[in-house]
């Protein structure tokens, strides 16, 4: 018996029009930086911005030292800038992540067992939680210097007020058996807090860090491109000054990119598309 | 019985506002005892006394109106648009798995980064602070009207067909209605976005209202106005947030 020829595999609909909408944007887009529509150089073609996007991730134009006498490596070399910076950027965005994050951990697990504090301090984080972080620059400025010290304090503060009002509602829901049953094995509080509140707490808190990435990441880029000499937000701020258009995509790209990724990546490993699916 | 004095409805906000108060004094106590470097922290008082000064001399008043401005015409754009690309999506089913991902997408991007490409192309202006909202809060209103508009009960869906009502009349007398609770909770939301990119752009770009004014202060080293002005945009925020939060339970049916 042979088998049915296998049959040519069709293009989803939905596959199909993901794909025509892409050629329609970029195809717009090349039209519109052939027009001149717009200033010179504002939209340029995209044979430009990958071009530049290819010389940003791979062409090496900075000496660094290496100096890793343990596994006998040694002398200089040179690697593309783009990858400094974003070193850069990821250390103060990962230290303000944990300061705020850990910070925002303890007042959310404060806020949400206690009635007392709930009612008496979650109104002030919840009012100030969306007021526009940016405008304490400034202060962090005076406080912290103009080095990664006030962009990882950006960072911070950005970060804190989602995973605390994240985590205080996750506290709320708990479901009281669990509490009642660690009460009943006489656990202290480190192991309420170990071994109850942050595994019933697990999605909630991955959420809230999700949340807390995504304005620290915001925090930490807009201070880079308000006053830095190094990190991502300070190429895209050189790239405007230069007006080196193609560069200046070229970044963003590669910033949306990380967000985008880092935001789902969170949420994969969180199993946040799990409480979705059921 | 007695009630204990924790239970009271007025002691949390007196906690509140009384820790606020004591850290303002302790604060005001360790620049005075020199534990603080003054010249890095101004005192609580000195703060205070700016209040009016940056008020009348810095002209706030105008500038707040130019923000606000900035903030309706944002709001303005993002709930036209948005409204109407979330019914576009609701409309076709197809666009809607193909896109609404993307969508979801671009609401969790950092877009406030792209204020230099707005720069460059609107020039530093008031359109650019206006299209940087727009741009920040489009997503969120789409979002909520797609899920306000597919929310909708079957029932009421069924009613309209029953009276045979046109796609047209089905939209503004069926889904719309139904779906409204939730839209204004994502213009709520969309608003929000907006207020706080124009700020935050108003202050990157020093042109503007109140993001300019700390821009500013900071800039001539008035550190007591500096702290004043932060004050200042804080109170404000947090009035918009309570006024849009009334204006959504007044829309909301009562559950």
């Amino acid at each position: 018996m042979t088998l049915p020829a296998a049959a040519p595999r069709r293009l989803q609909p939905v596959t199909m029009l993901r794909i025509a909408i892409i050629v329609v944007t970029l195809a717009s887009w090349e039209a519109l930086s052939a027009s001149g529509l717009l200033y010179r150089d504002v939209v340029p073609s995209l044979l430009a911005i990958g071009k530049a996007l290819f010389n940003l991730l791979t062409v090496p134009d900075m000496p660094v030292e290496i100096n890793l006498s343990m596994f006998g490596l040694q002398g200089a070399t040179k690697i593309p800038t783009i990858y400094w910076h974003l070193y850069v950027t990821f250390y103060e965005i990962a230290i303000g992540l944990l300061i705020g994050g850990l910070s925002g951990l303890v007042a959310g697990i404060a806020l949400g067992s206690s009635r007392l504090l709930r009612e008496a301090y979650e109104p002030l984080l919840y009012y100030l939680g969306p007021c526009p972080k940016i405008i304490f620059f400034p202060v962090m400025i005076m406080w912290f210097g103009v080095g990664p010290g006030s962009k990882v304090a950006m960072g911070a503060i950005s970060c804190f007020f989602p995973v605390a009002l994240n985590m205080a509602g996750g506290m709320r829901e708990i479901d009281r058996v669990l509490i009642r049953v660690g009460r009943s094995f006489r656990a202290n509080t480190w192991q309420m807090v170990t071994k109850i509140y942050l595994p019933a707490m697990r999605h909630p808190m991955i959420n809230g860090i999700r949340i807390g990435l995504g304005v620290c990441l915001i925090g930490t880029l807009l201070a880079e491109t308000k006053l830095s000499n190094s990190g991502v937000g300070f190429l895209v701020n050189q790239a405007y000054s230069l007006f080196n258009m193609p560069l200046m995509y070229a970044l963003l790209i590669v910033l949306f990119v990380i967000a985008i990724g880092a935001n789902a990546l969170i949420g994969k490993l969180g199993g946040l598309d799990d409480i979705k699916r059921r | 019985m007695s009630v204990p004095i924790t239970r009271t409805s007025w002691f949390p906000a007196v906690l509140s506002f009384g820790t606020i108060f004591a850290t303002m004094l302790l604060v005001e106590l360790f620049i005075r005892f020199g534990l603080i470097n003054r010249f890095i922290v101004p005192l609580p008082t000195d703060i205070m006394a700016a209040l009016p000064r940056v008020i009348i001399e810095e002209q706030v008043f105008s500038r707040f109106l130019l923000t606000a401005a900035e903030a309706f015409s944002a709001s303005i754009l993002v709930t036209i648009f948005g409204v109407a690309g979330g019914a576009l999506l609701y409309r076709f089913r197809l666009l809607r798995e193909a896109t609404e991902t993307w969508v979801a997408a671009v609401a969790a991007a950092p877009l406030v980064l792209i204020y230099p490409l707005y720069l460059v192309i609107f020039g530093r202006n008031a359109t650019t602070i206006v299209v940087m909202g727009f741009t920040a809060g489009l997503a969120p209103v789409m979002l909520k009207t797609l899920e306000g508009l597919a929310g909708t009960r079957r029932v009421l869906i069924d009613v309209g067909r029953s009276f045979n009502l046109t796609p047209w009349q089905q939209f503004w007398k069926i889904l719309f209605p139904a779906a409204l609770p939730t839209i204004f909770v994502g213009m709520r939301l969309g608003l929000i976005f907006a207020l706080i990119n124009i700020v935050g752009v108003e202050f990157l770009i020093n042109f503007g209202g109140l993001g300019q004014l700390i821009n500013e202060l900071a800039e001539r080293y008035d550190l007591a106005g500096t702290y004043a002005a932060i004050s200042f945009v804080i109170l404000i925020s947090i009035n918009v947030f309570i006024l849009t939060e009334w204006l959504e339970r007044w829309l909301r049916p009562v559950e």
